[in-house]
């Protein structure tokens, strides 16, 4: 009796951990699109495993794909063959409905252009993904006030994002990206429109958010300097295909270390 | 999303681009306005139509003729009528018999003689007809000058213009007759006519010989024997009506009128009592049409049948009316395609609009896929600002088709009554059009979002923003 409950308790655990550790797993993923005659192999048999908690940066030059990764991954695009696979479930083979709840609930997303919305103002801007999850007004309310307090908004709450610099903009978006908890955070060159010291404010945040709320994150940059600073794994891309895998020990270390000091201070 | 968030969101954006979006709303305004004028316009006339002559008292007067009568051979529904040798006798009980009819409201007597009038001894010779007091009500007595009798069995006359006319010596003037009925009127009320007529009356009655077989046509002719005697009435003319008798009622073409009681008391010798006198069952009087007044005229049609059933002929100018209330329908569509052609106008616009809207807003729509809008969430969007403007304008467009029809009212009213016309009101905006304008010009929007909103929901979230 004892062993077999330890038997199911150790089964238990390692699905657990495996589905925990493989946050996202492409296979042979593809994206073609055709261009008249010609057909542009933009990601071309792509695998890839990004385990939960972890900082990813997806590095390459322009054109070598890695954008388009991060929007398969995203559910904003379709694979044209192969599969993403994003905590158990198939992108590929879900439902144009049940890709945007995929995306409002799992994702994520920041961009180097900020993307807000200019006719709305920062706390409109980042209480509109939860009018889409149908979120009642009062929370919704104070959900985006304490999201904005997080990142040092909370006095530019009802400006609109003209009115802001382009680091407050990028702090909005993170604000944005954060509402509904998502688990995956997907960054599309974040601090590509932003002077390095605002640029280093806006990754400090974002590995803050990796840390604190375990949230898998993979940036796509071009920028190795900055990739070594911040990402536990370098992956490389180009022409669409996988071009090397590295580790980061120094990150990757530190990480561990803040890992174990989180969980002593919980304890 | 659910619902007020769309309002809200679509209201903002309707906001966003203000001049755009009240330019279109304008658009469906006017579209509405015009639907709305013009169906008001065509309800408000037949309307009008309809007043005039229930007024009139024509539509919902059934004449009712004993098919023995010969005065309307030829007629289309004589044909059509019983037979002559089934018809019945046009006689009190069979008038009361109608008149317990259900839906009736009265029936009574035509009651018509060509005779002699006296007036200041001078003798004029003209037709006298009775009138049932419920005559006071008709239209043709709008512009009666002194008053209508007094009571059923009066002594009292009311008369014609023409008439008066002629009493007073003036000769009609040609041409559109501009006699004030005032003038008229003043020297004549109160005076003293002296009608001369034939009364019939019945014989003393014949003790039957008694025969072995007693024949109902022996009966008859001896009820039908009457001597005729010459008699005279003084009568007081207390009105005189303004009425055209050619176009009053027209059967009736009389320019003398009686009460119908004192009319029947009087028992006047009537053209059709010769053609009856060898057919009359007794001494009761045998009228040659009598008048049916129903309760509405779309019962004109029932009573009708119920009174032929009864083996009677019938006429009424529902016939007529018939045609016109199709030509009314047929205007009413007219007048509506017209109206939704400006309305197709603002459909086109609000399609232009939402469309430039989506090639504006391309990003946005990116950024709402990829923060996790739906299809829908993008569509029903677009609906809701195709919606809120359809709302808005449909609005707008009401209270500008009323106001349209009270200023073109008010100036037809004002040419109306500088022609000495009195006004009419010939425009009418009933509950239900409203109403209707407002769910047309709603539904109309939602019409003209379908396209556009269908294309933003589809729009492909990567390329939107890549779209700069």
């Amino acid at each position: 009796m004892d062993n077999a409950a330890g038997v199911t308790h150790n089964i238990a655990e390692t699905i657990d951990s495996a589905t925990a550790l493989t946050a996202i797993r492409t296979e042979q993923l593809c994206r073609h699109y055709r261009m008249g005659d010609a057909v542009i192999r933009a990601v071309d048999g792509v695998d890839l495993a990004i385990r939960a908690g972890e900082f990813v940066a997806l590095l390459g030059s322009s054109g070598s794909g890695k954008s388009s990764v991060l929007n398969l991954i995203a559910g904003l695009d379709r694979p044209t063959s192969g599969s993403v696979v994003v905590h158990d479930r198939d992108l590929a083979k879900l439902s144009r409905d049940e890709l945007a709840g995929y995306r409002l609930h799992t994702v994520g997303m920041v961009f180097q252009s900020f993307n807000l919305i200019p006719s709305m103002t920062l706390a409109e801007n980042v209480e509109l993904p939860m009018r889409f999850a149908e979120i009642e007004r009062g929370r919704r309310d104070n959900l985006a006030r304490e999201a904005l307090m997080r990142v040092g908004l909370q006095a530019r709450m009802n400006h609109r994002p003209s009115e802001l610099s382009g680091g407050e903009q990028q702090r909005a978006a993170l604000a944005r990206a954060l509402i509904n908890r998502p688990k995956l955070l997907l960054a599309d060159e974040p601090t590509g429109n932003l002077d390095s010291r605002t640029g280093t404010e806006i990754m400090n945040m974002v590995r803050e958010f990796n840390q604190q709320l375990g949230m898998t994150v993979v940036m796509v940059t071009h920028e190795r300097a900055l990739a070594e600073r911040y990402a536990q794994r370098l992956i490389f891309l180009a022409d669409g295909k996988l071009a090397g895998d590295e580790p980061n020990p120094a990150v990757a270390a530190r990480s561990e270390e803040h890992a174990v000091k989180t969980e002593a201070r919980l304890s | 999303m659910k619902l007020p968030d769309l309002t809200e969101l679509a209201l903002r954006n309707l906001r966003e681009s203000v001049l755009r979006n009240s330019l279109t709303t304008i658009g469906i305004s006017v579209g509405v306005a015009s639907l709305v004028a013009m169906l008001s316009l065509g309800i408000g006339l037949q309307q009008l139509a309809s007043r005039r002559l229930m007024k009139s008292g024509l539509f919902d007067t059934v004449v009712v003729s004993s098919r023995r009568d010969l005065r309307n051979f030829g007629r289309e529904e004589e044909r059509s009528g019983p037979a002559p040798g089934e018809s019945r006798i046009l006689d009190a009980p069979a008038l009361q018999e109608i008149e317990h009819l259900p839906n009736v409201t009265e029936a009574y007597p035509d009651i018509r003689f060509i005779t002699e009038l006296r007036y200041e001894d001078k003798p004029h010779l003209t037709m006298v007809a009775a009138l049932p007091e419920s005559a006071k009500s008709n239209d043709a007595f709008e512009a009666l000058q002194g008053h209508f009798f007094s009571s059923g069995n009066a002594p009292e006359v009311v008369i014609q213009k023409t008439f008066a006319e002629e009493l007073l010596g003036k000769s009609p003037k040609s041409g559109i007759d501009e006699t004030n009925v005032k003038e008229l009127a003043a020297p004549l009320l109160g005076k003293e006519l002296t009608m001369r007529y034939a009364q019939r009356e019945a014989a003393p009655t014949v003790p039957m010989a008694p025969t072995s077989e007693p024949a109902s046509g022996d009966q008859s002719l001896a009820g039908a024997a009457y001597s005729v005697i010459s008699r005279e009435q003084k009568l007081t003319i207390v009105g005189v009506a303004d009425l055209d008798p050619e176009s009053m009622r027209g059967p009736t073409r009389a320019r003398v009128f009686l009460p119908l009681k004192l009319a029947e008391s009087l028992h006047v010798m009537q053209p059709t009592d010769l053609r009856e006198i060898s057919r009359a069952a007794s001494d009761q009087p045998v009228y040659s049409s009598i008048s049916v007044r129903v309760k509405n005229p779309s019962q004109v049609q029932t009573v009708e049948d119920a009174v032929k059933k009864m083996g009677f002929n019938t006429f009424s100018i529902l016939d007529a009316s018939r045609s016109i209330q199709q030509f009314f329908k047929v205007l009413d569509v007219f007048l509506g395609i017209f109206g939704s052609l400006a309305l197709a106008v603002a459909f086109i616009g609000i399609v232009n609009t939402l469309v430039m809207a989506i090639l504006e807003r391309r990003r946005e729509i990116g950024i709402m896929k990829a923060i996790g809008a739906s299809d829908s969430d993008v569509k029903n969007l677009f609906f809701a600002e195709a919606g809120a403007m359809g709302i808005l304008g449909g609005v707008l467009g009401v209270a500008l088709g009323w106001a349209i029809g009270q200023i073109i009212n008010l100036g037809t009213n004002i040419y109306l009554r500088s022609q000495s016309f009195p006004p009419e009101h010939f425009w009418s905006v009933p509950w239900w059009l409203v109403a209707f304008a407002l769910v047309f010009s709603f539904l109309v929007s939602l019409a003209a979002g379908l396209y556009p909103a269908g294309r933003a929901a589809r729009l492909d979230p990567v390329q939107a923003l890549r779209y700069e």
